[in-house]
Parts: structure tokens; C-alpha cells; sequence
């Protein structure tokens, strides 16, 4: 066996180890048994029909957009102020600071879950989807960070100052120039702060109180075995939604480098 | 002339810091309106701060910059009456040539149709026609530049200012710009102030040039005078090539300066052309095109040197000569127009050298 075959054998492993899991999902989704096993015994969508009934999945459901798409917004807004304030702005100990914001990335989830929780029992703070918000944007903001760093990066300083020289304000100058120059950033920052708040289990566990939002559901219903192919069915579902979310976040990406007239140099796809 | 235009900047002592960094040390002059007025001088030397400083996107740290004899100290850049021209063009990629040129148009009380009329007036001053639909990114390098004249024009600005705004393009489109941009200059009739590193498109374009060296205004004069009377050997040096030949100074009487220049002879200098000591060896510089070889049978009008050929370089319509002068190791670079007629000499040739006092000045 020469060399080139043998890198390729394991680049084949590698994918499908990979993402064999992941095609199983929509198989036994639609398969008619509820025991997970081959061979596949038939073609139902009786468990998309169980899924639809299942009111306290709409519910968790809810509570993890609310927590996802305020996380994604939030964590974004924090890092297009830290972005702009590392790559314009020089200001004593600056290293350090982005050093402690961008912490996070490093630090062990159940570290940040149980020190938020252990602080929002002492001071009293009730646990409901508002804490997990919290949690979840601490932990994502320095995603927001890196990605929006590397977009205000490559914005030429002096289309912002040939703004303020044909009269407009710092304000409208970030407006007409900035923002629209380092959108397609912005998308990509909502869209992964999106998802990594989306699939976040251990924070959502232990600060989500009552209200658990779809990771802790999930898990909680693979307890049961007769649930288990509802789940594969919602898991379907979630695989499909990223699939089309990231294509359209990558047309944006393109459409933008296009507009602009840009080097294209790699996005998510 | 300019001489008789009225002031339209002026410094006064300016000083600027970066920390310990002293960029701008104690900048005096006056630029006047409607000049096409350069700042010249190597990287470094604070000709792009001095001119951002006019913009208004550098504070100064102390000092006067007066524009229309108003006080630009807490003035900021958006309402000043300047207009730039960015190195980079800063051209807005997400839109298209007619709203970039129409950017600054935005808070303008005319109509929409008026406006539109005005972005393509500009247009059409800058030979970009019917330009306006295209996309910015899309435009060449010569045509970002017009884009980028255009919409600092179309403000109708006191000043223009032009950081390096030829340096990015080859050279063919660099001269044809020059000339544009002079008769756009003489169009629109606004003071132009030019930053630029390279002298020959200061002496092409300029109605005066100020040289700028370690944050220092070394002379401020009309090109010409640049060129021809340097006040230090640095500007002589820096502006066009100049032979610098060791001299000691005799005597000094009334207006006449007596030196002995090696390879050259004892020569008198009139005192206008020895600017004030500065304390270094004595030399004097000599042009390359004041040298003329003679011909055989040609008289020197005023006085000749014996040469010896040691380097030719041949450019066509002109040869360079590097010759030894009258015996000595004294090297001068000299100029000779290639006409029908005269040969070209090859290395080692015995020449006579003709010059002229006149066009010797003596920096000591």
C-alpha cells in the first residue's frame, strides 16, 4: 500500500465516522420500530406525528429560541464593542483585558455553570431562561469577539475617515460605512452564537430552573425508550434547519464579498 | 504668479508628539489660496501628519493651524473646509462610483434631480462620464482616483488635500495624472496641498514646494529656486542629482565669496549663492546639465576643466557621463543631450569640461 492510498483510507474513516452518526438520525427517524437497530423494518412518520402532539417540547422548544436568539444578539452587540475598541483603540493593560474576555473560550463550561449558579443562589436571583441567558453569553461572546475582530481587521481606516471628511459624524459614519462593511461578520457571529447557545447542555441544566430549554429535554426524554425515535425525528428536523441556516449565512457571506469586490478567503462551506 | 494671493493656511510654531516621538517640530508658513502647493520630503519626515493635521485628523500638541485666518483648533474634521484625496483612495466598496462621488451631498438641502446633476457635473470634471451606475470595486486604478477627486471636489472645499495620491499607479498613468491634475487645478481654482515623496512630480506639478526633513521645514520656496539654489545640501541632494565637489572658502568680502574647489580652481561665488554657514566641510554643488563637453574645436564661454571618462550610461536621448576632474579623484556626473552630430565616447576618453561660476552653489 503506498502512501497516497493510505492517507486516503483514513480521510474516508475520518468522514464517516464523522458524519455516519448523523445520517442514522433522519434513518431511524422515519423507520416503523421503535427499537433502534437494523434492519429497518419500514417507512412511518408516526414520529413526526408524536413530536407535533407533544406539548411540553413546543414549550422547551420556545425556550430555546428566546434563550438562543437573545444570546446570538446580545453576545454580538458585545463583541462588535470589543472588536472595534482592540482593533481601533489603544488603552492601557488592552491585552490583558481581551485576554480576560476571550477566557472564556478555554474555560470548562461546568466551571462557568456551577460558579454562576453557586453566585445567582447566594444573591438570590431566581433561575428561569434568564439565567441561562447570562450564562450562554458570557460563554459566547468571545466567539462574537474572534469572528468580529478579524472583519473590523480588515476595514481600511480611511473610509472612515474620508466619511468624517465629507461631513458626517462619528455616528452616521458607523452607520453608512462600518456596519454595512462588516455585516457579513455580523451575520456569521449571530449565526454561531446562535447555534453554540442552541446545543449548550450544562449551563441550560443547572441554571435553567424549571424551564428547560431543548438540550435538557432532549436529554431528559432519551430516559425513556419509547420517546427515543420522537427525538431522533426532532433531531431530524434541527440537522435540516442548520443545514439551510448555514447556506444562507454562506450566500450573505458571498453575496457580500461580491458587492465589495473582496478576495474571497473561505467561509463555513 | 501666486505672490500676490491672499493667505489661505498658515502654521504657526506647530508641534506635535506621538509620546516621546517629536514628528512635527515648530512648522512655520503660509500656503496661499489657489497655490498647488506640495509637501516634500522622504517617509518619515511629517509630511503626511502636517497634512493630516490640516484635515483635521490629527490633534497638535501645540502651535496654530489657521485656515482662511480662522483658528482650527477645535474644529473637527467633518466640518472643516478640506476636502482629501486619500492615499489608499478610500473609496466606498458596498457602493456604487455616484453615490461615493454624491457621499458628501447627503445633509445638502438641494433636490434629489439637483444632486444627481452636481455628482454628474463632477463626474464629467474628472473624464468619468456616464460612470455613475458602476459598482466602486469594480473601477481601475487611475479611475478609483478620479472617483475619489470627484467626491472631494464636489464639496466645493477651501482646500483640496492629496496624500500621495499618484503613488499607486505605474508610471505612464502617474504622469498623465500630473497633468490632469494641474489643469484641474487651474479649472476649479482651489488651493491644492500635495504630499509626496517624489521630487520630480513636485517640481512638475507645483506652484511652491515646502521641503520637509525630521519634522522640519528645511526650505519653502517656488521649484525653481528649489532646484536651483538649494539652501542646505540635504535639499540639493534630495531634489534632482546634484555633484557635490570638496572646496575650501578663501575669502569673504562684500558680496563675493572666493573658494577653491578641487578639480575646479580657485572660483569667486556671488554670496546669494552661498547660503548662511551651517557648519559642515565646505563643498560646492554643480548640476549635471550645467557640465557641457566641448568639442574638439569648441571654446569654453566661461571656463573649462580638464576630464577623464570613467562610467558612460546611455539613455537614448541623453548620455550620462561620470568623468574625473582636471587630474584629481574628484568624480561629476554630467548630462549631454544626444544630437545629430555628436558621438558618443566611450570610456576613457580624455574630455574637456566646460561650466559656469553661475551655476556653482557652496554649502558649508
Amino acid at each position: 500500500m503506498n502512501k497516497a492510498t493510505g492517507l486516503r483510507t483514513y480521510a474516508v474513516i475520518y468522514l464517516v465516522f464523522l458524519y455516519a452518526p448523523i445520517i442514522l438520525l433522519p434513518m431511524f427517524a422515519f423507520n416503523n420500530s421503535k427499537v433502534i437497530a437494523f434492519p429497518l423494518s419500514g417507512f412511518t412518520v408516526e414520529w413526526f406525528g408524536q413530536m407535533w402532539d407533544d406539548a411540553q417540547l413546543f414549550r422547551s422548544l420556545q425556550n430555546s429560541m428566546i434563550v438562543s436568539v437573545t444570546t446570538a444578539i446580545l453576545a454580538t452587540a458585545l463583541g462588535v464593542f470589543a472588536a472595534r475598541a482592540t482593533t481601533r483603540y489603544r488603552f492601557p493593560a488592552k491585552a490583558g483585558i481581551m485576554g480576560l474576555i476571550m477566557l472564556p473560550l478555554v474555560l470548562p463550561e461546568m466551571i462557568v455553570a456551577m460558579s454562576l449558579l453557586v453566585v445567582l443562589l447566594a444573591i438570590g436571583v431566581p433561575l428561569s431562561i434568564f439565567t441561562i441567558i447570562l450564562g450562554h453569553v458570557l460563554i459566547t461572546t468571545p466567539f462574537a469577539v474572534a469572528i468580529l475582530s478579524s472583519a473590523f481587521q480588515s476595514l481600511d481606516r480611511s473610509l472612515e475617515e474620508a466619511s468624517y471628511d465629507l461631513g458626517e459624524t462619528a455616528l452616521s459614519t458607523f452607520r453608512l460605512i462600518v456596519l454595512p462593511l462588516v455585516m457579513p461578520g455580523i451575520i456569521s457571529s449571530l449565526l454561531i452564537c446562535f447555534t453554540i447557545s442552541l446545543d449548550e447542555f450544562i449551563i441550560a441544566y443547572f441554571l435553567g430552573g424549571s424551564e428547560t430549554p431543548l438540550s435538557a429535554y432532549i436529554y431528559g426524554q432519551f430516559r425513556f425508550p419509547a420517546r427515543v425515535p420522537a427525538m431522533l425525528a426532532l433531531g431530524t428536523i434541527l440537522v435540516a434547519v442548520s443545514i439551510i441556516l448555514l447556506a444562507i449565512a454562506e450566500y450573505f457571506r458571498r453575496r457580500g464579498i461580491a458587492k465589495t469586490g473582496g478576495k474571497d478567503s473561505g467561509g463555513f462551506l | 504668479m501666486t505672490s500676490d494671493r491672499p493667505t489661505m493656511i498658515e502654521f504657526r510654531d506647530v508641534h506635535k508628539y506621538y509620546g516621546d516621538y517629536h514628528a512635527l517640530r515648530g512648522i512655520n508658513g503660509t500656503i496661499r489660496a489657489g497655490e498647488f502647493f506640495s509637501l516634500l520630503g522622504p517617509s518619515g519626515c511629517g509630511k503626511t501628519t502636517l497634512l493630516r493635521t490640516i484635515a483635521g485628523f490629527e490633534d497638535i500638541s501645540s502651535g496654530a493651524v489657521l485656515i482662511d485666518g480662522k483658528s482650527m483648533a477645535n474644529v473637527p474634521a467633518n466640518v472643516r473646509p478640506t476636502n482629501m484625496v486619500f492615499q489608499s483612495y478610500a473609496i466606498f466598496p458596498h457602493m456604487s462610483v455616484a453615490e461615493n462621488v454624491g457621499f458628501g451631498l447627503r445633509k445638502d438641502p438641494r433636490s434629489k434631480p439637483e444632486k444627481a446633476r452636481a455628482v454628474e457635473e463632477a463626474l464629467e470634471m474628472v473624464g468619468l462620464k456616464g460612470f455613475g451606475v458602476r459598482a466602486a470595486h469594480a473601477l481601475s486604478g487611475g479611475q478609483r482616483q478620479r472617483v475619489a477627486l470627484a467626491r472631494a471636489l464636489i464639496l466645493k472645499p477651501k482646500v483640496l488635500l492629496l496624500d500621495e495620491p499618484l503613488s499607486a499607479l505605474d508610471k505612464k498613468m502617474r504622469e498623465r495624472m500630473q497633468i490632469e491634475l494641474i489643469k484641474l487645478q487651474r479649472q476649479v481654482g482651489i488651493t491644492f496641498i500635495l504630499v509626496t515623496h517624489d521630487q520630480e512630480e513636485a517640481l512638475v506639478m507645483s506652484d511652491r514646494i515646502a521641503v520637509m526633513f525630521d519634522g522640519e521645514i528645511m526650505q519653502l520656496d517656488d521649484p525653481e529656486t528649489l532646484y536651483r539654489r538649494p539652501n542646505s545640501k540635504m535639499v540639493a541632494d534630495f531634489i534632482g542629482t546634484m555633484n557635490f565637489i570638496p572646496a575650501t572658502v578663501l575669502s569673504e568680502a562684500g558680496d563675493k565669496v572666493e573658494v577653491e574647489a578641487k578639480g575646479l580652481g580657485r572660483v569667486a561665488l556671488d554670496i546669494s549663492a552661498a547660503p548662511p554657514a551651517k557648519g559642515e566641510s565646505p563643498v560646492v554643488g554643480l548640476r549635471p546639465e550645467t557640465l557641457t563637453l566641448l568639442y574638439d574645436d569648441q571654446k569654453a564661454p566661461e571656463r573649462e576643466t580638464e576630464g577623464l571618462v570613467d562610467e558612460v550610461i546611455y539613455f537614448g536621448d541623453m548620455t550620462y557621463y561620470d568623468v574625473y576632474l582636471g587630474g584629481t579623484d574628484v568624480e561629476v556626473r554630467l548630462s549631454m543631450r544626444n544630437v545629430p552630430g555628436r558621438p558618443v565616447l566611450d570610456v576613457g576618453a580624455k574630455v574637456r569640461v566646460a561650466w559656469s561660476p553661475s551655476a556653482l552653489v557652496l554649502f558649508r
